[in-house]
This record gives C-alpha cells, sequence and structure tokens, in this order.
C-alpha cells in the first residue's frame, strides 16, 4: 500500500526554490525529475514498523536563521557541543536553513580540505558536487522519501579532503533546528580522496515539542584507496518531529569507515546505516545507541555488505528502551558472491528498563560466498538482578546502580565519538532520556 | 563496646521454595575472625548471600543483627551502609564502568554528601592497596571484573575490602580458585585490616586458608546448621581427619541440603 501524500511543492515553486539558491542548472533539473519520480515511488517499507501513519507531510520547508558574529552568542543549548577554548575551529553552523557560522583552519584550507556548506559547495565546488550528489551511495529513485529529499534538500555540508592529506583535528557540523516547524532536507557529502584521513561530527538539535516537523536526511561517505573515515553523529530531534535518516558509506580498495551514531531522537524515526565495502580490504565499524522513551516508534537498521575480497564488517548497536517506547533493530550482514575471505560479524544488545517498552532485535546474515566468517549475537533483556545486587553490596543506590550498569551498556559506542565535548553531550542525553 | 556485632539468630532460607538453612545461630563481634567450614553443599554460601540480600534467597524465619538494628529490613544498599560487606565467590561482570570509577562510588555512598573523598586521596589509596595485594595498574582502568581471571577478581574483592573498610566482613570462598602465592597475598590483605573495629567471618571448605588467616573460632556447617564450633584447633582436627568423625559424631549420613552444589 502506498500512502497518498499531497505535497503542496509542485514544479514551479522547485525550481523558484533552486533559482533562489543560484543553483547550477543540473541541481535544477536533478530535483525537478526527482519531484517528478516521488509521485509514484512507493513509501519505504521498513521491517516490522508501520509508518503508514507517520507524519511526512507536514512541515515548512523553507526557514532562514540570522547569522552570528561570534561563538559566544549561541545558546547554551549549542554551546554545549563545541569545544571552545579551541579557537581554530573547523566548524559549520547551520541555523535552520541558512549558515550562521562557518570558520575552517587557513593550514587546512591551504591543503585543499573543504568543510562548506552545501550551497556553497555547489557554486564553488559544482563539479565535486555533481560527481558525488545521490550517485554511488543513496539513489535518488529508491523510494520517495530519497526522490523527495532530492527533490526539496533544503541544507547541509560539504567535505572533501584531497589526496594524501591527513586532517588531525574533527570537522564539525551543527545544525540547529530553531524554527519548530522548519524541516530539514540536510545532504551531507564526505569525500576521501585516496590515502587522506578525516574525522568528521555532526549533531542534529530541535526544540519542538507540539509542532510537527520532518527530517529528511541523507549522509554519503566516500572513502577512496586507503582512505581512513571516522564519522559520529549525535541525532537529537524533538518530540515532533520525524525523522528519515539515511547514512550511507562506500569503502574502496584498503579504505576504512567508522561509524559512532548516537542515535536520540525523542519522535518516531526510521535510521539506516549502510556500508558497502567495494574494494578488497575495505572494513567498516558501525557502532550505534539508541535511547526510546515516551511512545516513540523507531526502527533502525545497520547493514555491511561486503563485496570486495578480505572485507571487514563489524555492526554493534545497543539500545535502552523505556516507557512504552518500541525499537526494531535490523542487523544485516551481507557478503556478495566473490568476496572470499571476508568476514561479516554483528551484536545487537537491547536492555528493557520498563515491562510496556519494546525492543526487537533482527539478526540477519545473508552469505553468497564459500570461503567467509561470519557472525552473529543479539539478545534482548532486562537490567540483571545479580549485576544490581553486586553494585548495591558496595552501598551504591539502586537507581545509581541502575544507571552505571546502562552507562556500562551504551559505553562501547559513547566512548568512540570522536569529540571530547560531543561525547560528554551525548552523555548527558542518555541521563536525561534514562531519568 | 569496640567494633560492631552482627547477630544472626535462627536463620531458615529458601531458594525457590527448598530450606536450604534450618536454623543458623552465629555472633560476630569486632575484633573476632570467624571461620564457617564445611563440605560443598551444606549451606553456607547461602548463609553469605543472605545475610547481605542476594534477590533469589528468601528468609522464612529468624533474624539478622546488625549492633541491634533488623539487617533483614534494609536494602542490599543500606546494609553495606551500615557496616555489612560481602566479598563475593563470584562477582558480577560489569561492563564498562571502570573499576575506579565503582570503587570510589563505593566510598562515597557511604560518605555524606559534600564529604566526598578527594580524588587525590583516593588515588594515592588505591594505588596503595593495589601494590599491597600486587595488582597490575591498568586494572583500575579496566571494567569492573570484565575478562578477570578467577585470581584477579579474587584481589579485586579484597581490594574494594581495603578501600571501603566495613566494620563486619563476609569473605565467601576467597580462597577457591587461588594458588598458593595469590592465597598469600589475600591473606596478607585480611590480615591487614585485623584490628578491635573489625570483625570478620571467613567462609571456606579448604583449611589452608585458615594457615595464612587465624580464626578465633571455626564452626561447622552440615545440613544447613551450624553443627559444631570451637577454636582453631578443630580447624586443625578438620585438615587431618577431614569431615567423617563429624558425621558419625552426630549420626549425619549425608550432610549436604537442598540442591546447592
Amino acid at each position: 500500500m502506498t500512502v497518498e501524500t499531497k505535497l503542496p511543492y509542485d514544479q514551479e515553486y522547485i525550481s523558484q526554490f533552486s533559482q533562489k539558491h543560484k543553483e547550477p542548472e543540473w541541481m535544477k533539473s536533478l530535483r525537478l525529475q526527482a519531484l517528478e519520480k516521488a509521485a509514484a515511488l512507493p513509501m519505504p517499507k521498513p521491517d516490522k514498523t508501520n509508518i503508514t501513519n507517520w507524519n511526512f507531510s507536514n512541515f515548512k520547508h523553507e526557514a532562514a536563521g540570522e547569522p552570528i558574529q561570534s561563538l559566544e552568542e549561541l545558546p547554551q543549548e549549542i554551546k554545549v557541543f563545541l569545544d571552545l577554548e579551541n579557537t581554530d575551529q573547523n566548524l559549520v553552523i547551520q541555523r535552520n536553513q541558512s549558515v550562521a557560522y562557518a570558520s575552517l583552519s587557513s593550514e587546512l584550507k591551504e591543503q585543499g580540505v573543504i568543510l562548506t556548506d552545501i550551497y556553497t559547495a555547489m557554486a564553488e565546488h559544482g563539479e565535486l558536487v555533481q560527481r558525488y550528489f545521490m550517485k554511488d551511495a543513496v539513489g535518488v529513485d529508491e523510494n520517495r522519501m530519497t526522490a523527495l529529499h532530492a527533490a526539496l534538500m533544503n541544507g547541509g555540508v560539504f567535505v572533501y579532503v584531497p589526496k594524501n592529506v591527513q586532517v588531525e583535528a574533527p570537522l564539525q557540523s551543527i545544525f540547529w533546528q530553531e524554527d519548530a516547524e522548519a524541516a530539514s532536507f540536510n545532504h551531507v557529502i564526505v569525500v576521501a580522496e585516496a590515502n587522506s584521513s578525516l574525522t568528521y561530527v555532526e549533531n542534529y538539535i530541535s526544540h519542538n515539542q507540539e509542532e510537527e516537523a520532518v527530517a529528511n536526511i541523507v549522509a554519503e561517505v566516500i572513502a577512496h584507496d586507503n582512505a581512513r573515515v571516522s564519522f559520529g553523529a549525535v541525532d537529537n530531534f524533538a518530540q515532533g518531529t520525524t525523522a528519515y535518516i539515511n547514512r550511507r558509506g562506500v569503502a574502496y580498495r584498503d579504505a576504512v569507515i567508522e561509524w559512532a551514531l548516537g542515535q536520540m531522537n525523542d519522535g518516531n524515526t526510521v535510521s539506516e546505516n549502510i556500508t558497502h565495502l567495494i574494494g578488497d580490504n575495505s572494513v567498516s565499524n558501525a557502532k550505534t545507541v539508541t535511547v526510546g522513551r515516551g511512545k516513540q516508534s523507531q526502527n533502525f537498521t545497520a547493514k555491511i555488505v561486503n563485496h570486495g575480497l578480505q572485507s571487514d564488517g563489524y555492526i554493534l548497536q545497543h539500545g535502552v528502551m523505556k516507557d512504552s517506547a518500541t525499537s526494531v533493530f535490523n542487523g544485516i550482514g551481507k557478503i556478495e558472491h566473490g568476496a572470499s575471505k571476508s568476514n561479516a560479524e554483528q551484536e545487537s544488545r537491547v536492555l528493557m528498563l520498563s515491562k510496556d517498552a519494546r525492543g526487537d532485535a533482527n539478526p540477519i546474515l545473508l552469505i553468497d560466498e564459500d570461503d567467509v566468517t561470519a557472525g552473529h549475537a543479539a539478545s534482548v533483556g532486562r537490567v540483571d538482578p545479580i549485576q544490581l545486587y553486586y553494585l548495591m553490596s558496595r552501598g551504591i543506590s539502586k537507581q545509581e546502580a541502575e544507571r552505571l550498569v546502562i552507562h556500562g551498556f551504551l559505553a562501547p559506542v559513547v566512548t568512540q565519538i570522536p569529540i571530547k565535548a560531543v561525547r560528554e553531550q551525548l552523555t548527558e542525553v542518555i541521563e536525561r532520556k534514562v531519568y | 563496646m569496640a567494633g560492631s556485632t552482627l547477630e544472626i539468630k535462627d536463620l531458615h532460607v529458601s531458594i525457590e521454595d527448598q530450606e536450604i538453612l534450618k536454623g543458623v545461630n552465629l555472633t560476630i563481634k569486632g575484633g573476632e575472625f570467624h571461620a564457617v567450614m564445611g563440605p560443598n553443599g551444606t549451606g553456607k554460601s547461602t548463609l553469605a548471600s543472605a545475610i547481605m540480600g542476594h534477590p533469589k534467597y528468601e528468609i522464612t524465619q529468624g533474624s539478622v543483627l546488625l549492633d541491634g538494628e533488623d539487617v533483614l529490613e534494609m536494602e542490599v544498599d543500606e546494609r553495606a551502609k551500615a557496616g555489612l560487606f560481602l566479598a563475593m565467590q563470584y562477582p558480577s561482570e560489569i561492563s564498562g564502568v571502570t573499576n575506579s570509577d565503582f570503587l570510589r562510588s563505593s566510598i562515597n555512598a557511604r560518605r555524606e554528601e559534600g564529604d566526598e573523598i578527594s580524588l587525590m586521596k583516593f588515588i594515592k589509596e588505591m594505588d596503595e592497596a593495589m601494590d599491597y595485594l600486587e595488582m597490575d595498574k591498568n586494572m583500575a582502568q579496566r571494567y569492573l571484573n570484565e575478562g578477570f581471571s578467577g585470581g584477579e577478581k579474587k584481589r579485586n574483592e579484597i581490594l574494594q575490602l581495603m578501600m571501603i573498610k566495613p566494620e563486619i566482613a563476609i569473605l565467601d570462598e576467597i580462597d577457591s580458585g587461588l594458588d598458593i602465592d595469590a592465597l598469600k597475598v589475600v591473606s596478607k590483605g585480611i590480615n591487614k585490616l585485623r584490628d578491635e573495629n573489625f570483625g570478620c567471618l571467613i567462609i571456606t571448605h579448604y583449611q589452608r586458608l585458615l594457615n595464612y588467616i587465624t580464626p578465633d573460632k571455626v564452626h561447622v556447617m552440615m545440613q544447613g546448621k551450624v553443627v559444631k564450633s570451637g577454636g582453631p584447633e578443630l580447624a586443625q582436627r578438620l585438615e587431618a581427619e577431614g569431615y567423617e568423625w563429624i558425621k558419625e559424631e552426630l549420626g549425619i549420613e549425608d550432610e549436604t541440603v537442598g540442591q546447592e552444589a
């Protein structure tokens, strides 16, 4: 069954929107084609989660935001994600759909590193953006949501690291949805050329409780031969936002893509993280944490596809469910024919804090090659009373003991988040969501 | 009066409706070291777990008092704060919580808010205790008991004991699985705590631990009760002659109780 979502956006609106942002012609026609396709394409069908009644149509597509002169002007809730003592920030702050603040160290600029908003990237590095925009990772015509994403894309960041350049300092984006009804059709592209390395961290923040909004987000990570990308994210959309998030990676020969995702939205969410290990010896580690609360329903897919010889994929998903939250965790390891000597490992663990919460861990291994190794582990359980007993026997209160066990449970991912300030924020968000 | 007093009176304990302890009486005072001995499956570990409040054990009769306060009415953490400590036979592994964070939380749990141990003092005390127990310093930053060998877990229990400094400690088979060198180190740690304010209940089924820690009193458990008590010489005789003579003396054929292994 497809959902009839009548969109208030037509060809004319899209054309004008594109012109207003001075986009190149190719982008405008890509948008218009995508809009046409969207009408005919089906909605995505996440396994075991019914999204037919979710709000994907009620939102405000355009919302500008004021620039800021210095980081000191930011409200506290945004400041906490930043390392303010560092004066040499590599940072883009997007306020609604405008760039409020952008800085990149001169050293990195000289080396040819790009960290800029998607519109500037299209204007200044049009060929690069065109080469990667929904080409190798996410396709426009995968489903209605990906097509709508292309048609309505209204923000995002482009990251590019040239050949042989090692970027030590993290590159950071903050997507601050200040307007409670503003939709986020954010598009992030991260390209690491051969033998390069980078760390990128992004934060999504909104505060809409009653107001409805939609986030339809795509991030595409391309790691060329022997490149290394470490991608960290903390998603923190408020209750009113329905989110459809696609983060996808393509790793070529000897490349490594590391994901550390804190999936902390308070609204209904479908979040997919897929990595294609195209090249021989390529590696991906996908680590995610989630806390579900209230009545939210979430569906998470972590998938790694081994194409290359001796490629190695490892998925780790940890989720905590409380109240009457529902979550489905799909872990998919797929080994294509010919990817011999490759390895697909995955582990999904769900900790239930209330009897009304629901958690579902689905480990799936799809293997079309003989000479491989693969393994999976999945569990759904409660806090172990014997662990609590042990901690309490040292004088620690029951609440504190539970807190320790939950933090410990989520630590394997939290400790992987690259920026200290973001890591601490994730810890704080977890704290707030769990208690 | 020096130290605290733990009184166990007519204690009956069941697990899954099966009675394991059938009326245990014991009193441990500050300054005293008691050993509870007995073959496997006679209820020794059940006694330790029941006193601390293990969730699987149900007290069906009797009382446990610490300085006159009813321990059985307390939550597990309250029992610890009242002064009890149990070095467990099988300590839990807690992933993601470092040994040192856990220890600091444990120490601070027994202190008033605003009177927490300073980080410097904590690190100094922990370093000293770890040196004393010949522990690898890296263990402070490892996750609590995760991947620890059997011997490392036992040392870690004694490290906690030395840092927390309870009034009354119960050591549940702290010697099992230890080689002789580790046994000596662990005993050294326990002996360091010996003073008139510290009472200790040592549960073991090997006499060898008592070569290093001399008990003031020795009790033998069979069939869920203390069947014989005496001084250190009782342990010596058990080492030399085993438990058969007690069974004969008391007319016991099967000393075990319930399903406890």
